[in-house]
């Protein structure tokens, strides 16, 4: 154990986002040179524990946190990134922030270039410095040398390898004379293992020389070989702080993702769910939906079904709805009935009974300007001409605005949609609310299958209660299958019959719901045949 | 009350506020400054039917998310090869004038179904390369009018014997075609041609109709969210071309109610800077750059007109100076610059 | 520099970047022939077009850094530099001293501009070129009220000459006697009967080189990240809305000068038309010379101007010759001018599509 005064301290850190409580009570610290993995399924906290080190400006706008950050014992409070980058904080985020058309050199060395002195500056200010390349090139040499890759100060960025990127990001951080504590987001996402490994390498390197570092990764091998210790979040709480040499891959899985059997899954077991023959059937497919694009995805599902797809952020579940719908580029095989139907073509998709409530509320799931009635009854009038009147035998599709109120009335009784009226406009409802008339929408076109993405996401947990309740009540009534999509293991557990974990774009494998939570957290990290996961054959499930 | 006026100051922009209380203060001065209420007000009625058509012309591209139409001069130019050619055959009166839009729609419709196939191509950059092709169209139209073979001695040069002339009067062929039915004539000053607004009234109700139809609906749905749109099996890129052509063949349409009213059809650089009072009398009724209704149409026509009529009259009687064009100039694109400017709401 | 040629650009990849060059290329071989001018007289006409126009077109390319587009505004620019014109003339200030005095007047007016230009371009971020474009037909509407209608009343103007018959109000053209070819003949150079503007020149050459010394300036290299990626630049905690005012007063200052040298070429002044040409002609150089919306090198500029008005001068005399028309040839000229610039929008908008394409497709993995 190291000693001393740790160069990093985070002290009973809480927040909350307008009444929803994302953090509790998280603290730890960290000694200068010391290397920490954090780790936690998606929404447990990370991102936000993060944000609030880094001084970003989404925490002050929301009401900023609770409890206290100490650097070098020292308490600090930081109101913009720029603070957190003056105390010596380095941060990488996960989406590369480099200009495109500039060298190597160029990006380190953004907004920090070296400058010389001419007579100018006298009339117009400081800005009209002349750059001093030699000094810029000699700066950049040295942080690349201290990473210890391989990287050609010269390259244009537009022409680097993926890998390169990362190690340009780093470079960046390590140039500030000031940083001594760098938190990397997810830097092995888009790596290559051989690039992932001169990474790793490259960060014990600057470990070496006292450089702290905070590494967020769902790869747990990484983790384990990298870091001197791990904390794990899970729902806002630290839930293990713990050496790497006391642990393994699959204690930290199992910490991650194994709170109790709070009995909410598999509410009805044993009760006898009766589902027909195979419905939906994929065969390869391949989604190119940038950060969840899916490989190689073949699944069965059969009539009267509520199947799950669960898995990590970006590893691609939410791809493969998306996919079928035909709204991003797809390839592969997908049958319905057995009939094999026409990708890339979201008409054609929704003419096979099939409707999708999107991930994305705001972007596709709705008419933000327009009103809920138009909302709900838009693609049942495209698609299926409902709501239409035919004048002069056909000629004339005149809109039947009373059939389309009468339908939004009966919808927004159904579903307890809080309103004025038909014609208020989607964008001034609240996110639950913006949900309801998401499905609405689906269940207007009366679908066989129903792919519902991220259902719960962003709402409120009555709004949440009902959401799940509606969707269970639609399949038990009208029997339609639905094929939910969601970052919660919980949610698809308490709804579904069998859930497929998604893990780098491809089915790592697929569990009844009843399965130990433990078994989906080891399918989730990629660890497929170290449990007793055994792929399920469809109909094993609860059916 | 407070809060009243408020929300309306709000829902109408300061822009539409001032220039409509400076239009009230026009009318309300002109029988002041020895300006006849009645003639003005009868001035401005007319040009709102004449221009109407060509304001209406904005109104599918706007909604289906192609922004403002700047590139309504293809329109007009369909709308005047119609008219020539209609003047070439010779036939007059109200039949000529049908003539004029049998050849006119047409027309638009290949040059819109291109135009439209253009656009597609550069979605995000619609308005500036609109205004450039249709810049350019007028220009190569230029060359065009020049070696086209009309022979009408009516319409080419005196000399030479060949080439149009700049302006051609459209007197003995169809002048007033629409405006002389049912013309209404009250005292010396004031009248109505109440044929050209039961035709600007019959466009109106064409293009509300349509947006009642599936296709308008759907229309509606790709400039209020293309993606959503997409999401619902809708073909985006052939709402757009559909809107697309709709514009151009209201801009054709538009032109020739204008010229019957007008008296004279003005080739070369004529349709050049057209667009401009269009956008700017559809915006000036409220209309943003991705939402325009009819109501949008009717006051934006009017504001906009009734200051193109009473400034002259009014401000040249008080300061015996006319500065009609500059205010014109002022206000339209003053207009267009706030709509530009103006924050999309919640727009992604 | 950051775009080097990695030597793989073959000459496919060379005809495809300068293909606009090239069509004027042809254009002009085939119509100079035609056209039946003398080599002697093209190469006058070229070297006065050159020192009369280059310095419009140069003050385009800060913007074009700054990846705010072609400035449409830069007609605000050319109007103060007529204001300044205007006074210097009724004050009857002739010669180099005079062009000093209009730009000393023009400075300051093109500064405010400017910077109204720049706040209006940050409000409408991503829709730069059209609303520049608007905002210059929307000053000129103001530049009209104060030059037709309080000059010579509230301003006062005692030259009789610059004032309309009604007492005030500018006349439509003006003589700029005073100030005619003060630069261009400052110092006389004649080679092989052929009149060089050497000052022009010098002077042109000097703003070549600040916009050299500029690009390598820690500002000039905040405008390029700027006008790469406005987030990243934003991020990396360059004052961006701030920078690109900068480049657009830069623009607009320096376009005043360049019409107030326009000017003195000339030696009339259209009061009300003057800038706006000025505007036109100058992007269409620019385009012809080979530059894009979001690229462009003084190289473009010169081969630009020299393409743009070789077929200025050519294309009616060709029309003439061809049949018979010279207003044919003008109108060609002028479409042309429009064509060009739709054309190379048309090309930009595309290529950013398919860039985006490109940029998802490298998203897609490892490959």
């Amino acid at each position: 154990m190291p000693e001393g005064v740790p160069l990093l301290k985070m002290e009973n850190i809480g927040k909350e986002f307008f009444g929803n409580r994302v953090l509790y009570d998280v603290s730890f610290s960290l000694m200068p040179g010391e290397i920490m993995g954090l780790v936690g399924e998606n929404g447990a906290g990370k991102s936000t524990l993060m944000n609030i080190l880094f001084g970003m400006s989404v925490i002050q706008e929301t009401g900023g946190y609770e409890g206290k950050i100490f650097i070098d014992g020292e308490e600090k409070t930081f109101k913009d990134p720029f603070d957190a980058l003056e105390a010596g904080i380095g941060m990488v985020h996960q989406e590369f922030s480099l200009i495109p058309g500039f060298t190597a050199t160029e990006n380190i060395l953004l907004n920090r270039e070296s400058m010389k002195y001419n007579p100018l500056v006298e009339v117009f200010g400081d800005r009209f410095k002349t750059l001093d390349r030699q000094d810029m090139q000699k700066r950049a040499e040295k942080a690349i040398d201290t990473l210890g890759v391989a990287l050609d100060p010269d390259t244009l960025i537009s022409e680097m390898p993926v890998g390169h990127k990362q190690f340009t990001e780093i470079a960046r951080e390590i140039d500030r004379q000031k940083t001594r504590l760098l938190v990397l987001d997810e830097p092995t996402a888009v790596l290559a293992e051989s690039e992932a490994t001169v990474l790793i390498d490259a960060l014990k390197k600057l470990a070496a020389q006292g450089i702290a570092i905070i590494f967020i990764s769902h790869r747990l091998q990484e983790i384990i070989d990298l870091c001197d210790k791990i904390v794990v979040l899970r729902d806002g709480r630290v839930i293990q702080e713990a050496r790497t040499e006391n642990t393994n891959v699959r204690q930290i899985a199992s910490w991650m993702v194994g709170r109790q059997i709070s009995g909410e899954a598999c509410p009805d077991e044993g009760k006898e769910r009766t589902c027909g023959d195979v419905i939906l059937k994929t065969e390869h497919l391949w989604v190119d939906m940038p950060g969840e694009t899916v490989r190689d995805v073949s699944i069965e599902v059969r009539r009267g079904e509520i199947f799950g797809l669960g898995g990590l952020a970006g590893q691609g579940k939410v791809g493969i709805p998306n996919g079928i719908m035909g709204l991003y580029i797809s390839g592969g095989k997908v049958f319905v009935r057995g009939k094999e139907i026409k990708l890339n073509d979201p008409a054609a998709s929704l003419n096979e009974g099939m409707a999708f409530v999107s991930e994305d509320r705001r972007g596709v799931g709705l008419l933000l300007d327009e009103g809920i009635d138009w909302n709900i009854t838009f693609t049942a009038m495209q698609i299926q001409e409902k709501f239409i009147k035919k004048l002069f035998g056909g000629l004339i599709k005149w809109r039947d605005d009373k059939a389309v109120t009468k339908c939004t009335e009966d919808f927004i009784k159904a579903l307890e949609i809080r309103c004025t009226g038909p014609k208020q406009r989607a964008v001034e409802l609240s996110g639950g609310n913006q949900q309801k008339v998401c499905l609405a929408k689906a269940f207007a076109v009366a679908p066989e299958i129903l792919f519902v993405s991220e259902p719960t996401r962003g709402i409120d947990v009555g709004a949440k209660k009902l959401v799940l309740d509606t969707l269970r009540r639609v399949n038990e009534e009208s029997g339609t299958t639905i094929i939910m999509t969601s970052s919660e293991l919980e949610e698809l557990r308490s709804v579904c019959d069998r859930i497929a974990i998604i893990n780098e774009g491809r089915v790592s494998g697929i569990l009844p719901a009843c399965s130990p939570a433990e078994e989906f957290g080891l399918l989730m990290l990629g660890h497929v045949g170290e449990g007793l996961a055994e792929p399920v054959p469809a109909g094993n499930g609860r059916c | 009350m407070k809060e009243k006026l408020q929300s309306f100051i709000e829902n109408a922009g300061w822009p539409r506020i001032i220039i409509g209380l400076f239009l009230l203060s026009l009318f309300i001065a002109a029988p002041f400054v020895g300006v006849r209420l009645d003639a003005s007000l009868s001035d401005t009625l007319v040009r709102v039917g004449m221009n109407g058509v060509l304001v209406l012309a904005m109104v599918p591209m706007v909604q289906s998310g192609c922004g403002l139409n700047f590139g309504l001069p293809l329109g007009i130019i369909a709308g005047l090869l119609g008219a020539v050619t209609s003047i070439q055959i010779g036939i007059t009166g109200g039949i000529g004038f049908l003539i004029a839009m049998a050849i006119a729609v047409p027309l638009a419709v290949v040059f819109g179904w291109m135009y439209g196939q253009l656009l597609n191509r550069v979605k995000g950059d619609e308005m500036m390369i609109a205004t450039y092709v249709g810049f350019s169209s007028v220009a190569l139209m230029c060359m065009a009018w020049l070696l086209l073979p009309y022979t009408s001695p009516t319409m080419i040069w005196g000399y030479g014997g060949s080439g149009l002339r700049t302006t051609i009067s459209v007197e003995g062929f169809w002048l007033n075609a629409l405006s002389k039915y049912l013309h209404i004539q009250i005292g010396q000053f004031f009248y109505i041609p109440v044929g050209m607004y039961l035709f600007f009234g019959l466009m109106v109700f064409l293009v509300w109709g349509f947006f009642r139809t599936k296709t308008g609906t759907a229309i509606t749905a790709v400039g209020s969210n293309p993606e959503f749109a997409r999401a619902s099996g809708i073909d985006v890129d052939k709402m757009r071309t559909i809107s697309v052509v709709l514009s151009t063949v209201l801009g054709a349409i538009g032109i020739l109610v204008y010229e019957q009213s007008f008296g004279f059809i003005q080739l070369y650089m004529g349709p050049f800077y057209m667009a401009f009072p269009a956008v700017a009398a559809i915006l000036l009724g409220g209309a943003s750059v991705n939402k325009a209704s009819m109501m949008n149409v009717l006051v934006g026509t009017f504001l906009f007109q009734g200051i193109l009529t009473m400034t002259p009259s009014v401000i040249n009687s008080v300061m015996q100076t006319d500065m009609s064009e500059v205010i014109r100039i002022i206000v339209s694109n003053g207009m267009i610059l706030y709509a530009l400017t103006r924050k999309v709401m919640v727009k992604r | 520099m950051a775009d080097r040629n990695k030597g793989s650009m073959n000459l496919k990849n060379i005809l495809a970047n300068n293909a606009v060059p090239i069509i004027f290329i042809g254009l002009s071989a085939i119509a100079i022939p035609i056209s039946g001018f003398s080599g002697t007289y093209l190469i006058q006409e070229m070297l006065t077009r050159l020192a009369r126009n280059s310095f419009l077109v140069l003050s385009l390319l800060i913007p074009i850094l700054a990846g705010m587009g072609l400035n449409f505004g830069m007609v605000l620019g050319a109007m103060a530099g007529q204001i300044g014109l205007i006074f210097v003339t009724d004050w009857a200030v002739s010669g180099v001293s005079g062009m000093a005095l209009a730009a000393l007047i023009g400075t300051p007016i093109a500064v405010v501009l400017g910077y109204i230009c720049g706040a209006v371009l940050n409000k409408a971020k991503g829709r730069e070129m059209v609303t520049s474009y608007i905002l210059g037909f929307f000053v000129n509407g103001v530049y009209q009220l104060i030059v037709l209608y309080t000059m010579g009343k509230l301003i006062p103007i005692s030259n009789p000459q610059l004032v309309l018959s009604r007492g005030y109000g500018i006349r439509n053209a003006i003589n700029l006697t005073g100030v005619r070819h003060a630069l261009d003949n400052l110092i006389p150079f004649r080679i092989s009967g052929i009149d060089v503007p050497l000052a022009t020149f010098i002077f042109i050459g000097m703003f070549c080189l600040f916009i050299v010394w500029f690009r390598k300036t820690k500002i000039g290299q905040d405008m390029r990240a700027l006008g790469q990626d406005m987030k990243v630049a934003e991020e990396a905690g360059i004052p961006v809305e701030r920078t690109r005012i900068i480049a657009i007063l830069i623009s607009t200052i320096l376009a005043c000068y360049g019409q107030i040298i326009f000017l003195q070429n000339i030696g009339t002044m259209n009061t009300y038309n003057s800038h706006e040409q000025a505007g036109m002609f100058a992007i269409a150089a620019i385009l012809i010379g080979g530059a894009s919306v979001s690229r462009a090198t003084i190289t473009n500029v010169f081969v630009g101007v020299i393409l743009f008005h070789l077929m200025f001068v050519v294309s009616p005399m060709a029309g003439k010759e061809l049949i018979g028309q010279a207003q044919l040839g003008e109108y060609f000229r002028v479409f042309v001018s429009y064509g060009i610039i739709a054309l190379a929008l048309v090309l930009h908008a595309w290529r950013r599509m398919r860039a985006k394409a490109e940029a998802r497709r490298s998203l897609r993995g490892e490959e």
